[in-house]
């Protein structure tokens, strides 16, 4: 039955490429996802050396002392005191090289970098308040905000003349620009993530987070709602679409025309509804 | 009147056992009314195993329902809110009708014997707390009969506000934390009182049993916690029923005024549930290693760093909400501060097997399994502790993975090493090797089966909490594996019920002392006389059994004049 359930699992992950094409670490395509990436690479490098000589310490003093006949006699040690001052120091040394990892990579994942000369130039959009996550050093990001509601993503793009510009469910974006994204929400708690891109940031009623992410080159990226927020939770998936900075452009025009259209069939919506209740 | 036998079985003529068989004469009060009634730790004690097994398995179908909607991608047998409900009563069950109240029950039936009492310090407390858990159980499961609760067992606000789950689930899942949570501080109580002042003559602080030891810090540690969530609870029903805003943003509240409060207590949670089973593996590894424990003073120490840090680390739960860096370096670091001791500790017990003479019993088996796979999930712990790596990991499989290791490898199996160990002293039976072992090995692989792979399900981006799932992203293939796994997992706990059932009635008579152990619990008959002990023995050293066996077998004379002086 062992083996049998062995070949199964085997099987079962040769049939699945894809999951295995990153079995071992997150998702990334594009800072900082590649950063936290790495930090966790060096993690689990550390991880995985202590795992096995754990694990085969273990396992070898299982095997090595089993009762025999004719074994020596347990030997009975109630202690070591250099030993175990050794193990704890040890431990802890290893806790401080990790510390000290995190830190060097820490300005990379939280510090949005400006945007490189393919990207939207002097973008900019409106100020939100910030809980710490600083400018970029030179050239203003595209700004984002970022709604979450039961269960759709809102998102909020800098102004194209006077119109608002938003879109839902799928956030268009130009490559090679750094977008600061500015996150909250209007009813339950939600979680910002597009696993490829970065990591999580909660959407909360009445604070504004923030995280930030810059694609080099076109594509689509899935993510979804990663805080239980009801009844369609797994439904309220996210999709970032990164586009050339032409068709970027394009595309805001096209939305704001949209919107300002939409906007005005209202009116004319209700002004027919109006002459209709007035016959 | 009670009368005192004793007998040396002539069995080994090189190896003498003391069989210091000593019980009450009087008629054992018997039928259900005795149990309702009773005020005995052990019955208590046996009342809290029986009720919380029974809530283990309603909890394991439930989960078991949710691997079978997470099968295939696009499965249609539970719909959205049905699941929500379902991982709110899975979560709730495991952890506070499960976990916790089963390691109180150990606490119950094994403390008093340990430290050579005659009962808990408070008997008819000791009854209400059982009473009080029984109930708040009771109180939440009729709520499938109406809407079960639906926000995850950390019932996060606004989400568990009225005006977005107004019917009655999280009504009852807030009285349950009430019910439960009074169970828990009174049963606290009653185990410092009686640790603290009922143990044998010659039992001091450096001769007490890990498993006391850690029975008394979990107990501070559920008084310093417990108050927290009663007291969010409380706000949350107020929010619900009479117009505060304690955690909505609308009337000036904060959300994560929730997750504070909840985590403060959510944390030490943690450690609560796992320190007792790090006292079990502590009295089983000796005892099967044929070797003392190594570093006592460590391991007792390390228990008692790990509770205090414990305190320290909530806001781990919480590195993607809108927090100041500075505080989330804080809780990184603190967190790391855990690894050391819990280092310590899995060092202290591989050493204890170190030069040892091991015999491999099915308690033995959990508990080297039990060191095996919660190290994987400490390790799996301090990658999430790193805050920028866990803004990958939160809130997906590699945490509900992380969870698994720590609670179901840690102190379930810690639980079930302990089942095996002191079964025959609760039933006077012991268990069957061979179905134990048959029930370990299709645990155990079952076990990893399930959890291993969701490590990587949570990396490749696959949030928690979620009833289904795309796909075309290629994740069916290891969640069909989780689902095999979750079943045979299934399968290896009903082996071990079997076991039970028939090892109740026909499993071989296990003497006072099957295992040679060390505590004062092997020195009664099993299973024990009501009143435990008519003559405690005095205490001479950590191992107490140890040496009365070894004056036993030294002495021609009465074995309980040479071991037993009477206290009373």
């Amino acid at each position: 039955m062992l083996l049998g359930t062995l070949a199964m699992v085997v099987a079962v992950l040769i049939c699945a490429p894809a999951a295995w094409a990153d079995v071992l670490s997150p998702e990334n395509a594009a800072p900082p996802a590649d950063q936290i990436d790495n930090l966790y690479w060096i993690t689990l490098a550390i991880a995985a050396v202590i795992f096995v000589g754990v694990e085969g310490l273990l396992i070898w003093s299982l095997v090595k002392y089993r009762f025999r006949r004719g074994a020596p006699e347990p030997a009975q040690i109630r202690g070591n005191a250099p030993l175990e001052l050794g193990w704890t120091v040890g431990a802890a040394l290893i806790l401080v090289v990790l510390t000290v990892v995190t830190f060097v990579y820490l300005g990379d994942i939280k510090n949005p970098p400006a945007s490189g000369p393919g990207g939207l130039q002097a973008a900019g959009g409106v100020e939100f308040a910030s809980i710490g996550q600083p400018e970029p050093p030179a050239g203003a990001p595209l700004e984002i905000g970022v709604n979450g509601q039961q269960y759709l993503w809102r998102y909020d793009y800098p102004n194209f003349g006077d119109q608002r510009v938003f879109s839902y469910y799928e956030m268009v974006v130009p490559v090679d620009t750094t977008v600061t994204l500015d996150i909250t929400s209007q009813d339950v708690n939600h979680s910002w993530w597009i696993p490829e891109l970065g990591g999580k940031a909660d959407a909360i009623p009445g604070h504004t987070n923030q995280t930030w992410f810059k694609i080099p080159e076109e594509g689509v990226y899935e993510g979804a709602c990663a805080e239980l927020c009801g009844e369609n939770h797994a439904d309220m998936r996210a999709r970032v679409r990164a586009v050339s900075v032409a068709d970027y452009e394009a595309w805001v025009e096209g939305q704001a025309a949209a919107i300002t259209e939409s906007q005005e069939q209202l009116a004319i919506a209700r002004r027919e509804r109006e002459q209709a209740a007035a016959e | 009147m009670a009368t005192q036998e004793h007998a040396i079985r002539p069995g080994l003529a090189t190896m003498p056992r003391p069989e210091v068989v000593v019980r009450g004469s009087d008629e054992r009060p018997r039928g259900w009314l005795s149990w309702l009634s009773t005020t005995d730790h052990k019955r208590i004690g046996i009342m809290y195993l029986f009720a919380t097994f029974i809530f283990f398995l309603l909890g394991g179908v439930e989960a078991l329902l949710m691997r079978l909607q997470l099968a295939q991608a696009g499965n249609t047998l539970i719909d959205g809110q049905t699941y929500n409900g379902l991982v709110s009563m899975h979560g709730t069950t495991m952890i506070f009708l499960f976990i916790v109240p089963v390691l109180a029950g150990f606490g119950n039936y094994l403390v008093p014997l340990m430290v050579g009492a005659r009962d808990m310090a408070f008997p008819r407390l000791n009854a209400l707390s059982f009473w009080l858990l029984l109930f708040g159980g009771i109180a939440f499961y009729v709520s499938l009969f109406f809407e079960p609760p639906s926000a995850g067992w950390t019932s996060y606000a606004p989400l568990s506000d009225d005006a977005y789950l107004p019917d009655g689930g999280i009504d009852a899942w807030i009285f349950l934390i009430h019910l439960t949570g009074l169970s828990s501080i009174i049963g606290a109580f009653n185990f410092v009182a009686t640790i603290q002042n009922m143990r044998a003559k010659g039992m001091g602080w450096g001769r007490m049993p890990i498993f006391v030891w850690s029975i008394l810090i979990y107990s501070y540690l559920l008084i310093l916690a417990l108050p927290a969530i009663a007291a969010a609870v409380t706000m949350l029903l107020t929010d619900r029923h009479f117009g505060t805003a304690f955690f909505q943003t609308t009337g000036g509240g904060d959300p994560l005024l929730w997750q504070h409060l909840f985590w403060f207590f959510g944390h030490p949670e943690v450690y609560i549930m796992i320190l007792p089973a790090f006292g079990m593996i502590s009295e089983i590894l000796p005892v099967f290693a044929r070797k003392p424990i190594f570093g006592y003073q460590a391991l007792v120490a390390a228990i008692a760093a790990i509770a205090f840090l414990g305190m320290l680390v909530w806001a781990h739960h919480m590195f993607t909400t809108p927090t100041a860096t500075v505080v989330l370096v804080f809780f990184m670091i603190s967190s790391f501060a855990i690894a050391v001791p819990t280092g310590i500790k899995i060092f202290n017990w591989i050493a204890t097997l170190w030069r040892g003479s091991i015999l491999f019993k099915t308690p033995l088996y959990f508990a080297a399994g039990f060191i095996g796979l919660f190290l994987i999930g400490g390790i799996s712990g301090v990658i999430l502790a790193i805050f920028p790596v866990d803004w990958q990991m939160q809130d997906s499989y590699f945490v509900v993975a992380h969870i698994h290791y720590v609670l179901f490898g840690g102190s379930v199996f810690g639980i079930f090493a302990g089942l095996y160990y002191w079964f025959p002293k609760m039933s006077g039976r012991m268990l069957s090797e061979g179905l134990g072992k048959v029930s370990f090995w299709t645990m155990f692989v079952g076990f990893n089966l399930t959890f291993l792979v969701q490590h990587s399900l949570g990396m490749s981006g696959m949030p928690r909490r979620v009833y289904d799932y795309p796909d075309n992203v290629g994740w069916e293939g290891l969640n069909l594996a989780s689902t095999i796994g979750s079943f045979l997992l299934g399968i290896g706990v009903l082996i071990t019920i079997v076991n039970v059932i028939i090892s109740i009635k026909a499993g071989r008579r296990a003497g006072n002392d099957p295992w040679k152990g060390n505590t004062l619990e092997w020195f009664v008959s099993s299973p024990p006389p009501e009143n435990n002990f008519d003559v405690v023995p005095r205490v001479r050293s950590l191992e107490p059994m140890k040496d009365i066996r070894r004056e036993v077998q030294r002495g021609t004379g009465d074995p309980a004049g040479t071991v037993a002086q009477p206290v009373a």
